[in-house]
């Protein structure tokens, strides 16, 4: 089974992001980049695939020439080989997910694992526009039964159960969990609690420098990467303003009712 | 710009030289590349980013639990460090570790070095515990033990200190006798605060063959007439044991004396010179803890309707401690490049690698002092600023700012005390320079020429944004080799018993690697750092005239100690000469990376990028 995961170099979820005063663009520079979570839960979950089933893992990302550090990692993870397509360009989820479906085209993967969303912009729409591109079907979202906390996660057992050319897929959604099986090749995209990311160990840094990346430009492959979406203004959430003490629940619901109009 | 040439340059280590230990007084400051933080390679940047995900997702949680020694649970967080490898670092390939060089090896300690209680525990383990068996060991000992450390089935320790001999660690009176047959030897004897005692398996243990030959030996924990004393209740670092041992007849295979017989000397100060290294590394990590937790605290805490990170004088303390920081990591990383750079002189499977590591551990013996010196006083202002930030909060055990202050403490007296280490610094200067391994007369005779004479010492040398700190650097290195050599010939071999001269002077050694380790980092910063170079060079700026200041201060004294009487105003006169009188306002500097410091909310200048 070959199985292709994204990991997507993001700026450090842990460190506020700073917007330019003018409000056309996010600040980048000096600040730290880190993989995508939701990416490395995505090579996770193809490495305990393919150690329940054999195969290989292809690890993608499309960025800039450090796109490289996190591409590496996933190999450092365990994956098999990198694909880097790299491009200065910003891209928008369309623009990824047609320089995706390109490359397979040419990997033929029977599965591709993907972040839900990257925690730099949320968009939570690649995975989505893939499987519309490529016509096959898509499980978003997803989980793992037990949870984080089961022994299914202990023993490190992959969230995804494949089975007689089906992949099945906990998903979550609003009020619970959904299973549902897809007819493979699929798309899958993770949610958080799908699996506990391993650690990179340090043999495995070293192993990975040895494994076969390689780079393409992502121009080559005749993808139009302008982008569809244009960013119109950044601008920082409102500043909360400051709550008021009530002396009892009658006046709570008072003040709801006539002076918020939240309740009737 | 100054003029650049190579200190070092990875890559092509065969045709660069390094400078020589203590070095750093022979040549201008600031005139030759060295190697930084901003030089890590991205396999350097990924052990790093494995260390600190590991010790902030495996560890940290557990720091209530390790604080109270949990049964069992140091054990398993080390074995769970040897599966990422941790402890493989320092094992050459050979013995099948990973032999990397030290600059990764002290980068995963200072990751590591943000729970006290680990960190201590896992370099007893890992660092003196198995160094001795790494570099001393037969090649059967370490065939048998050495994959045993790497996964931590067994636990390491480091047995040196007495009850009687503590800094006078030669003073021991641990007995090894070779037993009748001639198969073992029998230790009698014992030792005090013992690092790990109470988990480890093997120990080395430091005993004096028929009292008199000083020597190291391999030793099982479950050996017959070996006792472990009851666990010591500790100021700091809680959570890591320590305990008496006390042998009673204990038998050792012949064959697990480590190294020569009478030459233990060599181990425990070669394992020191490590020691001193890592340590000065690892304080980094904790005072960079410290320094998240004071500023998010503050982000937080209001008082008179203001956050504590809006007035100027907290501001001014998160600025201390990031300076601090920085001129550690200046120190700290230039040195590991170096011992780097020395030490790939050498192929690592060659048999004889870990001989010549030791051999540029030695040499480099004055910067791993000055580092440990350093270090561990930067981290003991930095926990001090902390615990102030948060007031009374800081003084409750709930705050991580409390343990923080508690643990620290020991770096100034573990590893050498601070004491120790400055006499060791300008003696370690004065011996090589008899011995003619480090020209500082010549140096000393040119710097006495030129303030006899009345114009001012040394043209400006360079224009670059950071000329005026390049000078403040070269006057420092100036005043310190003027009176190192000043109070060498003054007081010849009564030097020796000068102890608070020998401070002084070692102050000024200290700051010499520091302000020139500080302000050539910032320089490089413009081609290896440019996004953050005005940061690099407030850090650089602020630090320079800080220690310059202090630098002269001392400078004086140690003259006027020397010269109670008749030469003093002339020697006073001279040292003036290196003053330059001109300054620069800090506060405004201060102020922006005090500000960077909260918009980060963290020490700024981050390893991963």
């Amino acid at each position: 089974m070959k199985i292709l995961v994204t990991m997507k170099r993001v700026t450090d979820y842990e460190r506020k992001v700073k917007i330019a005063p003018d409000g056309s663009h996010l600040i980048t520079e000096g600040m730290n980049f880190v993989a995508n979570p939701f990416d490395e839960i995505a090579v996770e979950e193809a490495l305990r695939l393919t150690k329940a089933h054999g195969g290989e893992v292809v690890v993608f990302s499309a960025g800039p020439k450090d796109a490289a550090q996190q591409i590496r990692q996933g190999l450092a993870m365990g994956a098999d080989r990198g694909i880097h397509l790299l491009t200065d360009k910003e891209l928008d989820s369309d623009a990824v997910a047609r320089l995706l479906a390109k490359v397979v085209d040419q990997e033929k993967p029977d599965l591709v694992i993907l972040g839900k969303q990257a925690t730099d912009d949320d968009a939570n729409q690649a995975g989505q526009l893939l499987a519309g591109y490529l016509g096959w079907a898509q499980g978003t979202f997803a989980s793992k039964h037990e949870g984080l906390e089961g022994p299914e996660e202990k023993a490190q057992k992959p969230g995804l159960a494949i089975e007689g050319g089906k992949v099945h897929v906990v998903r979550e959604v609003d009020g619970g969990l959904e299973t549902i099986a897809l007819d493979m090749p699929a798309v899958v995209t993770t949610d958080l609690r799908l699996n506990h990311p391993r650690f990179t160990t340090l043999p495995n840094i070293m192993k990975a420098k040895k494994k076969k990346l390689d780079e393409v430009t992502a121009e080559s492959l005749g993808v139009d990467l302008s982008p569809k979406v244009k960013m119109l203004r950044f601008s920082e959430p409102p500043a909360r303003t400051a709550g008021q003490i009530v002396d009892s629940v009658d006046t709570l619901i008072h003040k709801l009712k006539n002076e918020r109009k939240v309740i009737a | 710009m100054v003029a650049q040439v190579h200190e070092m340059s990875p890559g092509s280590a065969a045709d660069a030289k390094p400078s020589p230990g203590g070095g750093f007084l022979l040549e201008n400051a600031c005139h030759r590349d060295i190697f930084t933080a901003e030089k890590f390679s991205e396999e350097q940047r990924a052990f790093y980013k494995t260390a600190l995900d590991f010790v902030e997702k495996e560890v940290v949680p557990h720091h209530k639990e390790i604080e109270v020694k949990a049964e069992g649970l140091m054990p398993r967080l080390l074995r769970k460090a040897g599966e990422l490898g941790f402890h493989m670092i320092d094992i050459p390939e050979r013995f099948g570790g990973l032999g990397l060089d030290k600059t990764t090896s002290l980068l995963v300690s200072e990751a590591i070095a943000r729970q006290g209680s680990f960190s201590v525990a896992l370099g007893a383990h890992n660092g003196i515990g198995m160094l001795p068996l790494v570099f001393y060991g037969s090649d059967a000992l370490r065939n048998e033990w050495l994959p045993k450390f790497a996964t931590a089935e067994i636990i390491g320790a480091y047995a040196l200190t007495e009850p009687g001999s503590g800094s006078d660690a030669l003073g021991a009176k641990t007995t090894a006798v070779l037993s009748p047959d001639g198969k073992h030897w029998i230790l009698n004897g014992s030792k005090m605060w013992i690092t790990n005692a109470g988990i480890a398996d093997v120990f080395t243990v430091f005993a004096k063959i028929d009292g008199k030959k000083f020597s190291a030996f391999f030793v099982d924990a479950k050996s017959p007439g070996l006792t472990v004393g009851a666990e010591e209740h500790k100021m700091g670092i809680r959570g890591s044991s320590t305990c008496a041992l006390t042998f009673e007849d204990v038998k050792v295979p012949k064959e697990n004396l480590l190294g020569e017989e009478g030459r233990g000397h060599k181990i425990a100060f070669n394992i020191l010179n490590i020691g001193r290294l890592r340590l000065g590394v690892a304080v980094m990590g904790g005072a960079k803890r410290v320094l998240e937790v004071a500023t998010l605290y503050a982000k937080e805490r209001k008082q008179f309707g203001k956050s504590l990170t809006e007035f100027r004088i907290i501001q001014q303390k998160l600025a201390d401690m990031a300076v601090g920081i920085y001129t550690a990591e200046s120190m700290s990383y230039r040195t590991t490049g170096l011992v780097d750079i020395a030490a790939s002189r050498s192929a690592k499977d060659d048999p004889e690698h870990e001989k010549h590591l030791q051999d540029v551990l030695e040499e480099y013996n004055i910067e791993s002092s000055i580092m440990k010196v350093f270090g561990s006083e930067v981290l003991d202002s930095v926990v001090d600023d902390g615990v102030q930030i948060h007031g009374g909060y800081g003084y409750s055990e709930e705050y991580a700012v409390e343990v923080a202050y508690r643990d620290s403490r020991i770096n100034r007296i573990f590893e050498g005390t601070n004491e120790i280490n400055r006499m060791l610094i300008p003696g370690t200067i004065l011996k090589r320079a008899m011995k003619g391994e480090l020209d500082v007369l010549p140096v000393a005779q040119e710097v006495q020429q030129s303030l006899s004479k009345a114009q001012s010492p040394i043209p400006p040398l360079g224009d670059g944004p950071l000329a005026q700190e390049v000078q403040l650097a070269e006057l420092v290195r100036r005043a310190t080799v003027y009176v190192v050599a000043t109070a060498a010939m003054k007081l010849m071999t009564e030097l020796e018993k000068e102890q608070e001269q020998l401070t002084l002077l070692a102050d000024m050694c200290i700051d010499t690697y520091a302000i020139d380790s500080t302000v050539r980092r910032a320089i490089q910063a413009a081609k290896d750092d440019p996004q953050n170079v005005a940061l690099h060079e407030a850090m650089a700026t602020v630090a320079a005239y800080t220690i310059y200041e202090r630098a002269l201060a001392r400078a004086r004294r140690i003259v006027i100690e020397l010269f109670p009487d008749e030469d003093q105003y002339t020697r006073a006169m001279e040292l003036r000469r290196l003053d330059i009188n001109e300054t620069l306002p800090l506060f405004p500097l201060q102020r922006m990376i005090a500000a960077k410091v909260i918009e980060a909310g963290a020490y700024p200048l981050h390893y991963l990028r």
